[in-house]
């Protein structure tokens, strides 16, 4: 099963919870069930952090029901997720997947 | 012959008369003609300026010009209806020959002649009424760039007053106006810089009940605060009532920015652009947000955030008006005619490679609380103060973990043998533990999650054995509890463990008063 390379980078403090790097560049594969052959999605992909890239133990500053919690924005080469179909959007080779907390402080 | 000397005395006075009147009338149809030459020049005069804009620029020159137009109207229908003579040179000069004061054009000079401003950039300026709710890290240099630009009334909105750990990053204050009420620091600052400016002070924090009244006296907005409750206010009150907002935000080496509602429409308008809640319908978990206080902040970093707010409201107020080819309502450059507008979210970072970075967002949401046609936001909930933004963002109870046995004062704390029966655990951060810490303390800083923190504990060489006393500090209390808990709850065999009520804030209030309050 042919690989597929996706970088993240995570910004507004997100990096405290992956290790604090702000920039990975991981390869995930191609399909999220082998069976179906359903090509890897966003959904996928943050499942995927969860379990392999993130050591915190705190999910629940990055998921909520399965979905980046409230607060954080998920952006795909730099356009808001829900301008490419949110978690559905399939991964292509080489797209880059930002994750941004918003912040507060003034 | 009497007779005769008689008539010939009257024909000579006749004569005399005659003279006398055409040289008036000569004097007259000089004067007359000198009058049509005044009142030539004075049109030419006034011609000479409008003459000088665009057509489509005319109407708005000419009601910033408003005084003096009306004046010239009463002036002419006086003439016309034969109440006054022609106009005087002095008549003639009293109607202000150019728009902008003499020391206008010298102070703003370098602005106007920027063709992105120019003189009818500079007027919409004059004419501009724009609020700075938060008067800190943002509003501070967010208000001095517009006071500075000529914005013609600007409004600053605060409770807080000035504290000494402000003036880093908040340029308008000073150390003589520490404890002053921010908007007073503030104003003054912006007085010495641009006294032609009209400040308006609201010496309070925005509350829902306020807000439409305050924001209907504003053409824009900038969130210069520093809270999602504030954040979400702002943007219904914008929404509610047509006013663009320009939203930033920092935090440690970060920034945000976003310009919102624009152009601004009614709820239900997709042409207007995407508000805060378009973007973010839920607000984060109220643990995840950190302040400046608590997560600290770079001077420089929210210096930048607050000019390029200034600079956002520079240009949304100067775009150039359109009307679109529809024949609706007017609204600015910003927005592409027949799309719905999309917002672009400029992220800063200090140590990203480039700092700048831009996005797309999206444009309105369908089902939008605030401004779609399905709103559930109105003007009534907010007056009323049905809406609670506190319990919609989540407040964080102060934290109360432990049964009063487990936890001691610093004061008692103090007391204690320090012969290494007692062990001090300090779990604040390390750079925290770098700036002052007790001797013989051990520093675990405490990771949000009880199993990594205990791991690391361990890995410190910390048993929690030994018939030995634990104690567990931090700054303010909070995290200290939750690794005393984390202690209790997780190791094997009991331990005698106990948390420093208030940390190390207590410690200086009520111990060391010299330990350094940062
Ligand atoms: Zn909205």
């Amino acid at each position: 099963m042919a690989a597929r390379k996706s970088s993240q980078s995570h910004s507004g403090g997100l990096e405290l919870l992956f290790s604090n790097q702000r920039k990975h560049k991981v390869s995930i594969p191609s399909t999220s069930d082998a069976t179906t052959g359903q090509p890897s999605n966003v959904a996928f992909l943050i499942k995927w952090l969860c379990d392999n890239l993130m050591r915190d133990p705190r999910k629940e500053m990055f998921v909520l029901d399965d979905t980046a919690r409230p607060g954080i924005l998920v952006l795909i080469n730099d356009a808001d997720w829900e301008l490419e179909g949110e978690e559905k959007y399939e991964l292509q080779a080489g797209d880059e997947v930002v994750f941004v907390s918003t912040l507060h402080g003034g | 012959m009497n007779g005769f000397s008689g008539t010939d005395h009257q024909v000579h006075n006749l004569k005399q008369q005659i003279a006398a009147t055409e040289t008036q009338l000569h004097s007259l149809k000089l004067q007359l003609q000198q009058a049509e030459q005044q009142a030539e020049a004075a049109r030419h005069l006034s011609e000479a300026y409008q003459g000088g804009f665009p057509a489509e620029w005319m109407d708005e020159t000419l009601v910033a010009l408003q005084q003096d137009v009306t004046r010239d109207i009463a002036q002419k229908v006086r003439q016309e209806g034969g109440f006054e003579g022609a106009p005087s040179v002095r008549d003639a000069a009293q109607p202000r020959r150019w728009p902008l004061e003499k020391h206008e054009y010298k102070r703003y000079g370098r602005q106007l002649i920027m063709p992105e401003v120019g003189l009818h950039g500079q007027l919409r300026l004059k004419n501009a009424r724009v609020l700075i709710v938060g008067v800190g890290g943002l509003g501070c240099p967010a208000a001095a760039y517009l006071a500075g630009a000529g914005v013609g009334t600007l409004g600053l909105m605060d409770g807080d007053t000035v504290e000494e750990s402000n003036l880093h990053r908040q340029i308008a204050h000073s150390t003589a106006r520490v404890d002053m009420n921010k908007t007073q620091s503030a104003m003054e600052y912006l007085q010495s810089l641009n006294p032609h400016v009209n400040y308006n002070r609201h010496e309070f924090h925005l509350t829902p009940q306020k807000a439409i009244q305050i924001f209907e006296q504003y053409d824009l907005v900038l969130d210069c605060t520093d809270h999602p409750t504030s954040r979400y206010l702002i943007s219904d009150a914008c929404i509610l009532t047509g006013k663009t907002l320009v939203s930033a935000s920092a935090l440690k080496t970060e920034g945000q920015l976003i310009v919102l509602n624009n152009p601004p429409r009614p709820p239900g308008d997709a042409l207007g652009g995407p508000c805060y809640r378009c973007i973010f319908p839920k607000p984060p978990p109220a643990e995840s947000v950190l302040s400046c206080g608590e997560g600290g902040i770079l001077g420089p970093v929210v210096g930048v955030m607050g000019v390029l707010q200034a600079l956002e409201a520079i240009k949304v107020l100067t775009a150039r008006a359109q009307r679109p080819a529809n024949g609706g309502d007017w609204s600015t450059n910003g927005a592409t005619s027949e799309a719905a507008p999309k917002a672009t979210l400029l992220m800063f970072s200090t140590y990203n490679t480039p700092q700048f970075r831009s996005v797309r967002l999206r444009s309105r949401r369908a089902d939008c609380a605030a401004c779609s046609a399905q709103s559930t936001i109105s003007r009534q909930s907010l007056t009323s103060g049905s809406l609670d933004y506190v319990a919609f963002c989540g407040a964080t109870a102060p934290i109360n973990l432990l049964p009063p046995a487990s936890r001691v004062t610093a004061t008692d704390f103090s007391r204690l043998p320090r012969d290494g029966s007692n062990v001090l655990i300090d779990v604040r951060d390390e750079t925290q533990y770098a700036i002052c810490a007790l001797r013989g303390s051990v520093n675990v800083p405490w990771t949000g999650s009880a199993d990594t923190w205990l791991e690391r504990a361990l890995a410190s060489g910390l048993s929690f054995g030994g018939g030995r006393q634990h104690f567990v500090m931090c700054r303010f209390g909070n995290d200290s509890q939750l690794a005393a808990k984390a202690v209790m709850e997780r190791t094997q065999t009991p331990v005698a463990v106990k948390d420093v009520k208030g940390g190390f804030k207590s410690w200086r209030d009520e111990v060391d008063p010299s330990w350094p309050d940062y």
